[in-house]
């Protein structure tokens, strides 16, 4: 345990040595206030739904940026050779890298409280759905992040770790948008399969076990992908 | 406690179709400095890597320190202090937060930790950089902060990927000392393909060709096994033929051969003398040119040397006679 939390502090503390971290916060400060106040208004309702509407489809976008160079660049550098031959195991340098990036990605969390803060200083904001929708945002954020860490670990180039990243998270996100040109089967599948299905229902402040277990196992999956992928290195 | 520290068996390692690694044996004692010597691609950091458990051989196995890289490499790692090849270190950290962090993943907390980061900053001479940002370092502090962080939890093996390669003859002379100095009292493999740095620094010198090991000496011994030493001697011709010069050293009772060599300035003559057995020519040398009249301009001592020997084994002339 300890050594997965120094590798996720270092981590952590690395985003703040270079510009990635204060990039993605910006955009996703600006393109979120940008949105949300642009039809805030126009409702003329203080309530978070359309804040989450939007916060989850920007961070699909915005997320893979923080997780591309989390192996990628590592293998690219070599210094992935320091840090496998210090004492640990792949699984706890999976997780020490993943606990990193979740720690930023709740840090920017914590950020955005400020718009359903400022809303309900406009009107009666019911904080239900706000937190329900916050631990929506948390699970599906850590499914995007592990995806992002699995493709990761398949390159040493960042951008081909974060086209992959990218395409397969906004795959999942869009799944259930194309639902009514499908027969009624295929349909369901698919909106069970997708991001925004279970996220949605829990930012509409509805926190059900399925929803929970099908992010946390996109999660399990993809860091367990990543971590056969790290420790197929030895028998290449 | 076994005195062998590093045990290699059989070592074999395939890429696909490509053998980097052929049944390399050996073995390292508590002490020793060991050179790697070998080609670029002949297979040492293929080596370095299966030792230090960040690949897995294809055959064969190795003990560090008793431990097997198979059954215990958590033990293997914690035994070794690793420099990989051209120092990956991470450049957007401080060297003092850097070396804090791998003090911690070498489970150091606390005083310990700050007492051995005193410790390897005044063995490294890192300490006037301590609060800079590691990109921002000399490729020469960048190799002392490497060895600092391999020798942070004091391991009784340390395993240098080309320690000096890329530094300047300065730099190269300071860490070499840094590590005659560190090989006092830990077992060191060191790869490298400077002949020179191995004479100075190992005690022992193993040789790898195309994945092959073909040579496990002393520098000394191997030097040695190359040939005897020869004497070339420089004479003013001064109206002299260059048979009469020749004629005048063939007195010399000890000298197997004598004979001319190309590549003289005008007006002067190179012989070059084999002795029978290992003896010192030099005075006979000089006394047979005295006696003759001939001018001496400079007389040497050469050996065959370890770039000679490397050559011939690494490029399939195999041992030499």
């Amino acid at each position: 345990m300890n050594h997965i939390l120094t590798i996720g502090g270092r981590q952590f503390r690395s985003y703040f040595n270079g510009p990635v971290a204060y990039i993605v916060i910006c955009i996703v400060m600006l393109t979120l206030g940008f949105f949300f106040w642009n039809t805030f208004f126009l409702y003329g309702r203080a309530s978070s739904r359309e804040m989450f509407r939007w916060l989850g489809l920007i961070l699909v976008f915005a997320l893979p940026a923080l997780t591309m160079g989390l192996l990628a660049e590592e293998k690219r550098t070599g210094t992935i050779d320091l840090l496998i031959t210090m004492p640990v195991t792949e699984a706890q340098v999976i997780l020490g890298k993943f606990l990193g990036v979740l720690g930023l990605y709740a840090v920017l969390l914590v950020l955005t409280v400020a718009y359903p803060i400022s809303v309900s200083t406009l009107g009666h904001l019911d904080w239900g759905p706000v937190w329900s929708g916050y631990l929506g945002l948390f699970l599906q954020g850590s499914a995007v992040l592990a995806i992002g860490l699995m493709a990761s670990s398949w390159t040493d180039n960042q951008l081909i770790a974060l086209f992959v990243a990218l395409t397969l998270s906004v795959f999942f996100w869009v799944l259930d948008k194309f639902l009514a040109l499908l027969p009624t089967n295929a349909a369901s599948v698919l909106e069970w399969l997708s991001f925004d299905y279970h996220f949605q229902s829990m930012a509409r402040g509805v926190v059900d076990l399925r929803d929970v277990l099908f992010f946390f196992s996109v999660t399990v999956f993809a860091l367990a992908l990543a971590f056969r992928a790290l420790e197929s290195r030895r028998w290449s | 406690m076994t005195d062998v520290m590093i045990e290699a068996r059989d070592l074999t390692k395939h890429y696909g179709p490509i053998t980097a690694l052929k049944n390399a044996t050996f073995q390292v004692n508590r002490g020793e400095v060991v050179g790697f010597l070998g080609p670029n691609g002949a297979g040492k950091t293929t080596t370095m890597k299966i030792l230090t458990c960040f690949i897995a051989p294809s055959e064969g196995t190795a003990r560090i320190g008793g431990a097997d890289i198979f059954d215990d490499p958590i033990a293997v790692r914690e035994a070794i202090g690793y420099l990989p090849e051209s120092t990956p270190l991470y450049t957007d950290m401080l060297v003092l937060e850097y070396l804090e962090f791998v003090g911690k993943m070498r489970g150091l907390r606390g005083a310990g930790l700050q007492a051995r980061l005193r410790k390897v900053a005044e063995e490294t001479s890192v300490g006037d950089v301590i609060g800079r940002s590691i990109g921002e370092l000399s490729k020469g502090y960048r190799q002392r902060v490497g060895l600092a962080q391999a020798l942070i939890h004091e391991p009784p093996v340390l395993i240098l990927d080309e320690p000096m390669s890329g530094l300047d003859p300065n730099q190269a002379a300071e860490i070499r000392e840094l590590i005659r100095e560190i090989g006092r009292e830990r077992t060191i493999i060191l790869s490298t393909h400077n002949l020179a740095e191995v004479r100075v620094t190992c005690g022992r010198v193993l040789i790898i060709s195309q994945g092959q090991l073909v040579a496990d000496d002393t520098p000394d011994e191997l030097a040695a096994r190359a040939g005897k030493p020869r004497f070339v001697a420089t004479l003013r011709q001064n109206g002299h033929s260059a048979s009469d010069i020749r004629e005048a050293f063939s007195s010399i009772g000890d000298a197997q051969s004598v004979k001319e060599q190309t590549g003289a300035a005008a007006g002067e003559v190179i012989v070059e003398l084999v002795p029978k057995g290992n003896q010192d020519l030099r005075a006979d040398i000089f006394q047979a040119a005295v006696s003759a009249n001939l001018v001496l301009l400079g007389l040497e001592q050469r050996g065959e040397n370890l770039e000679d020997i490397f050559r011939q084994l690494t490029t399939g002339g195999g041992a030499p006679s």
